[in-house]
């Protein structure tokens, strides 16, 4: 056991955990004032409840013993086995902290999700879909690509989640807002941001948040660390440009909302790359990452879906090109335990890849619109007329955001 | 006695209030209004989608007088409120049957 990658892995582990509120914010900013607790009590609340599911059965199906290359056994049930000694596949920091780093990945995933059905989801549906996602969804995923399964034994690269996070919570989020449909209102109502300065607090922490997600994903305090905390830190400055640059092209003015989601976009598009790749590499997985991620927000209004909050044209969009930016830039020579892409000699990578974006995709979609169509036949998922126009903080949660005078 | 509600451009206050107040006008209750008239909304732009925005913020003044005063004040008004462009307003006047002081009781022009 080495102190200085278990000190490292442990502040990393709450660098990601303060994601989640992070995102909170970040969203809450975007919604209308009367739907703000609403917005954040889904992230909030995914710090709890995806924990339970994760201490209790989640880790174990993630990282359990190996079935079929599908899922993870119940080995690690309500972390039976799991302690302060390490173990055989990281042997330099304590089983708790990895599992606990492992956890906030899983909180923060389903948090994202909760974008594409912003302003519209009854609470107690949302519940039992975390649940249910987080177990389902969730977990195979990272057993696939980081657990043992078989998108990590064909020869995938997903550094710190582009698959497993990013294209998982962009899939399901299409799902969710082409089943929960639109808004009242939508398309010719203005839905304004309420509170910008508040977003862009939230993607600041976003921003702070992710050298852990990405650097932290070394798993050691390490060369690789720093490698991947400057291309993480690389690719969002240079997606923050390359979307403002966009933008000031296409509307004639950049805007905070645009630096905010540029950034956002370049760590998103940086995740699965971030320990694979060389720091100019990561420039233009930034730059090619904001002008996409602008263009998959532009996607909503083609294709009339109402993904409120842009889960898809970001994360989804931005995950799948950073797989697909991994299978060209990847290079031993940054990480001799990873691969070389197409760049480096070895265009199979970018199929493998490949492989791996229509996997996750397909595999998340499907999932989470069987979820989401059970709840529905359940439960409901849609709050009545009348409460969404009341706003969900008073409807769902009797309260009110701001009381200022 | 009068009301007079003017719903003025916002930055104009400053010089309103200061033309009452070389009136004589002792006080004036103000409102943050929302309003449109002829002028059109603004447009906003959000990750590259336009909303137009049509209610504009607006200030509304209202002030009671004695009837005597009431075409000065609206003078006033007018003139410290006007840009020349689209959007500066309207005066509007109403009459009122009764005015009471809180503190002192006094009822009618004592009490304005």
């Amino acid at each position: 056991m080495n102190s200085g990658d278990t000190g490292f892995l442990l502040v990393s582990a709450a660098l990601v955990m303060l994601m989640t509120p992070g995102l909170a914010l970040f969203y809450g900013g975007m919604v209308r004032s009367k739907n703000v607790l609403g917005a954040i009590m889904h992230s909030f609340v995914c710090l709890a409840l995806s924990t339970l599911v994760w201490v209790l059965w989640g880790y174990s199906l993630s990282f359990g013993g190996d079935l079929g290359g599908i899922i993870g056994g119940l080995d690690y049930l309500g972390l039976k086995g799991v302690g302060a000694e390490p173990i055989e596949a990281f042997p330099t920091v304590p089983h708790y902290a990895f599992m606990i780093f492992q956890c906030m990945f899983a909180v923060i995933t389903p948090a994202l999700i909760t974008g594409a059905f912003a302003e519209r989801m009854k609470f107690s549906a949302f519940v039992v879909f975390v649940i249910l996602w987080v177990t389902l969804v969730y977990a195979p995923m990272c057993h696939w690509v980081w657990g043992g399964g078989w998108m990590g034994s064909l020869g995938a690269l997903d550094f710190a989640g582009g698959a497993v996070v990013h294209m998982s919570s962009g899939a399901s989020a299409l799902a969710a807002a082409l089943l929960i449909g639109k808004r009242r209102g939508y398309g010719h109502e203005a839905f304004i941001p309420h509170n910008l300065p508040m977003t862009i607090l939230g993607a600041g922490l976003l921003w702070f948040g992710w050298f852990g997600f990405n650097a932290g994903s070394a798993l050691a305090a390490d060369g690789l660390a720093a490698s991947a905390f400057v291309t993480t830190h690389i690719a969002a400055a240079a997606a923050t440009l390359s979307w403002l640059l966009v933008e000031w092209f296409h509307r004639g003015q950049p805007t905070t909302l645009g630096a905010a989601s540029g950034a956002v976009a370049g760590l998103v598009a940086v995740t699965p790359a971030a320990g694979f790749v060389g720091p100019m590499a990561a420039l233009v997985i930034g730059l090619v990452g904001g002008a996409v991620c602008y263009g998959g927000v532009m996607l909503k209004s083609r294709f009339g879906y109402d993904d409120s909050l842009d889960v898809v044209g970001i994360h989804g969009l931005g995950g799948a090109w950073g797989a697909l930016a991994t299978g060209l830039f990847a290079s031993t020579a940054v990480n001799p335990n990873g691969a070389d892409g197409l760049f480096f000699g070895n265009p199979a990578q970018l199929g493998v890849q490949a492989v791996s974006v229509v996997g996750t995709i397909v595999f998340c979609f499907i999932m989470t619109l069987v979820i989401l169509k059970v709840l529905d036949a359940i439960m409901g998922l849609r709050v009545s007329d009348e409460d969404e126009v009341k706003g969900l903080d008073l409807s769902l949660h009797s309260e009110t955001g701001y009381n200022l005078t | 006695m009068k009301k007079i509600e003017a719903v003025i451009k916002p930055f104009k206050l400053e010089e309103v209030k200061d033309a009452l107040a070389a009136l004589g006008i002792e006080g004036m209750t103000v409102t943050e209004v929302k309003g449109f008239g002829r002028q059109k909304g603004h447009k906003e732009i959000y990750r590259g989608a336009e909303y137009v925005v049509d209610f504009l913020p607006k200030i509304k003044i209202e002030i009671v007088a004695d009837e005597a005063k009431v075409d000065q004040i609206v003078a006033a008004v007018q003139q410290s409120a006007h840009t020349g462009k689209i959007g500066d307003g309207k005066i509007f006047v109403l009459p009122v049957e009764e005015a009471v002081r809180i503190r002192t009781g006094e009822r009618g022009i004592d009490a304005i």
